[in-house]
């Protein structure tokens, strides 16, 4: 809470822009269960997961991918951290590909293994990611037995009851030998937060790790990741349905947030951009659906979307897949798909992907679909796109 | 000793539902867990009530009392007070015998819990939920479809496509939608919501949200809709009641409550909140934890945690304190609460 990070204006000094994962043009596409009728008759069904994606993963870095359930952002963050395969595209992890690696090949720079235990991951459920029936000692233990085997007993301990007592559990002895179910939510997060942090990760992947608690624990706990995140030099990843939360944990580390929707990234770029003065429909959807505590904010107007419910991703839409619902979609939207661009990869760039963006684009003079109100907004010719 | 039961002025408004020391007890083993301690608060006709509570802080409970649903081996005691009409002889909640209590819910009091796939029979179309429901409370059910095919609509359902699915066929915002519909086929006059958005995106909690607003005046329905989220209900709500620890804290009109509390938990639940405008310095957590039912403290429950706390919060229960018009603060030091737990809630105009 006391150590004012810097914010994006001033990163060049402790940043080290080597990155540590990569994503090229990743798909992961899963078959839907068929019954052995329609298995014989009809091609299996996909379900793009997610749909094309490339994004740099940096030393020190702070993600929050956001989106509604079923956007793709969970399997994206397996995706990056090597425990989803793709169907399509390379993952790296320092330049060795994370598949090959795993299929065994002997050129591999780093093994399997190591890549393994560089990308961790905390659960949504800390209650379900632990062993009930273990200690929190013996559940801390397992995995510097295996990956850390020369330490003694003692050393082993020692370690463990540092970063417990790092992460505010004291004394440490005493709830090193807790059962799970002796542990509030919250503390069950901690020991989840140690085992993953005892293997010295680069990158820790954090599944809804604070939506699941009492509001008011909230901040406390974004302020311990993001604390402990500085002092071990980890990248975090978070996955959130929550704007406030990924603005908090974002901002005060001065990293990124990515915008999801059905399998695709449609806006990227630092918290201030990106949630302050968004580009796309969908983040300013986004936007009205987070409640303002502020009273007079808080008028409940109509949703602005054409329809509240999100297309069925085993037929997502053709052209930009937001067009269904896009209270600005016009002609061209429901052919021509957007791109995100090539600069969205790097750090402080702020990308849409969305036609509206582009004064030039044909979009402006497409003809608005059914139930689009006509040009609100003039052509915003002239407006460099920097 | 028990709260000053005339708080809630009768006459002055005109309460559906009057629920008066009503409290919820667990008799373990060792000793009483109380889950509802002395809560007394009305729901008035035509509002929009929102208890706000943390997780355990019994407001699932208050809920649950209000319709005599309270599992066994839970004791409900005090009194729940239903008035079907103004002005009409009450009807005892807590009195009633079995028969009586189902026909009252559902056709009087509905319910809506969050999870709607739970709520359904995985075995039946929707359409069978709302045809059972019809048959079994002897209403007409080619009426009460058309209804239901209304209800639907209003709720931004395609009838015919949703009746003829199945619950694991449709997705948790339009199933839980569904489910609000049926809740309302019987025309109930109240309407009990716990978390009913709570496993739904955000994008879908405030579209339902807004819908309800709607439905509440076409329907003339009062609402009850309890929640974790503050931010979230503080728009709908008409008043809201904020619940610490099993007891009360704090009841007022939503937009008091928020912008000029007098309780230093509710000011202190309002900066945990994390915003997308207010800076981040702001936000700041409530250190502490919640007290565990079979071991709250003898006072005010909130003391343990509470900046402002003296002997005598640790000893007493704190009576009701009148702070402003229509809100009322259980806090003996609510007039410092304003300065001990300061809050700022002006908008970064961007």
């Amino acid at each position: 809470m006391s150590d004012q990070r810097n914010s994006t204006g001033s990163q060049t000094t402790d940043r080290d822009d080597e990155t540590v994962v990569s994503l090229e043009d990743v798909s992961v596409h899963f078959e839907k269960e068929q019954g052995l009728v329609d298995s014989l008759f009809n091609d299996a069904q996909r379900v793009k997961a997610v749909d094309g994606v490339s994004i740099d993963i940096p030393e020190n870095e702070v993600l929050a991918l956001v989106g509604e359930s079923g956007c793709g952002k969970t399997t994206l963050g397996k995706t990056i951290i090597g425990v989803q395969r793709p169907t399509d595209g390379t993952v790296t992890y320092r330049g060795q590909d994370v598949w090959d690696a795993k299929d065994g090949n002997r050129d591999a720079s780093v093994s399997y293994g190591d890549i393994r235990k560089a990308l961790q991951i905390i659960h949504q459920d800390p209650g379900a990611a632990l062993n009930p029936n273990r200690k929190v000692l013996t559940s801390l233990e397992a995995p510097l037995k295996r990956w850390n085997s020369e330490l003694s007993t003692e050393d082993r301990r020692a370690r463990i009851f540092a970063l417990l007592d790092r992460v505010g559990m004291q004394p440490p002895q005493e709830y090193a030998h807790r059962y799970p179910h002796q542990l509030s939510g919250g503390e069950q997060q901690r020991v989840a937060l140690v085992r993953a942090l005892l293997m010295n990760p680069d990158v820790i992947l954090a599944d809804e790790a604070v939506s699941a608690l009492d509001v008011s624990l909230r901040v406390e706990t974004m302020d311990l990741l993001l604390e402990l995140q500085s002092q071990f030099n980890t990248s975090f990843v978070f996955i959130s349905h929550t704007l406030s939360n990924a603005r908090y944990l974002t901002e005060k580390a001065g990293g990124r947030v990515a915008i999801m929707y059905l399998g695709e990234i449609v806006e990227i770029g630092p918290p201030e951009k990106v949630l302050r003065d968004p580009k796309h429909p969908y983040s300013k959807v986004l936007r009205w659906a987070t409640a303002d505590l502020d009273p007079s904010q808080q008028e409940l107007t109509d949703p602005p979307v054409r329809s509240i419910d999100i297309p069925d991703p085993v037929n997502p839409p053709s052209g930009c897949h937001f067009h269904t619902r896009c209270p600005e979609a016009r002609e061209v939207c429901t052919t021509e798909a957007p791109e995100l661009g090539d600069e969205a990869g790097q750090p402080g760039a702020h990308c849409a992907g969305c036609h509206r963006t582009d004064p030039d684009h044909e979009y402006w003079d497409s003809d608005p679909l059914d139930g689009v109100e006509p040009t609100d907004a003039p052509r915003p010719r002239g407006e460099s796109d920097d | 000793m028990p709260r000053d039961s005339q708080t809630e002025r009768r006459g002055a408004h005109d309460p559906i539902i009057e629920v008066r020391n009503a409290s919820v007890t667990y008799d373990l083993e060792y000793r009483d867990a109380m889950v509802l301690d002395d809560v007394s608060i009305d729901l008035r006709r035509g509002e929009i009530l929102g208890v706000v509570g943390e997780s355990g802080s019994g407001k699932s409970m208050l809920a649950n009392a209000m319709m005599d649903a309270v599992e066994e081996p839970g004791i409900t005691t005090g009194e729940i007070r239903y008035y079907p009409e103004r002005g009409s002889e009450p009807v005892n909640i807590l009195d009633l015998s079995d028969e009586e209590l189902r026909s009252l819910r559902w056709e009087e009091i509905s319910m809506v819990f969050q999870g709607a796939l739970s709520s359904f029979n995985p075995t039946m179309t929707v359409r069978g939920h709302f045809e059972e429901t019809l048959d079994a409370h002897d209403y007409d059910v080619e009426e009460g479809m058309e209804r239901a095919r209304e209800l639907l609509e209003d709720l931004y359902l395609d009838p015919d496509r949703v009746l003829d699915s199945y619950s694991h066929e449709l997705s948790g915002g339009m199933s839980q939608r569904a489910l609000i519909a049926l809740s309302l086929v019987l025309e109930p006059q109240v309407l009990l919501m716990d978390e009913p958005t709570a496993a739904l995106d955000l994008l879908m909690q405030r579209s339902i949200l807004s819908l309800l607003d709607d439905i509440k005046e076409k329907y003339n329905l009062s609402i009850l809709f309890i929640t974790h989220d503050l931010p979230l209900v503080s728009g709908l709500a008409d008043r809201l009641a904020i619940l610490y620890a099993f007891e009360l804290a704090e009841v007022g009109p939503s937009e008091q409550v928020v912008r000029n509390s007098q309780h230093p938990y509710t000011r202190a639940l309002l900066r945990a909140v994390p915003s997308l405008d207010a800076p981040l310095e702001t936000m700041r957590p409530i250190p502490g934890s919640a007290p565990n039912p079979a071991n709250t403290p003898n006072g005010c429950h909130y003391a343990p945690r509470c900046p402002l706390a003296t002997d005598e919060c640790h000893e007493e229960t704190p009576p009701w304190f009148d702070t402003a018009d229509d809100q009322r603060t259980a806090c003996f030091n609510h007039d410092d609460a304003g300065d001990a737990v300061p809050l700022e809630l002006e908008v970064v105009e961007s």
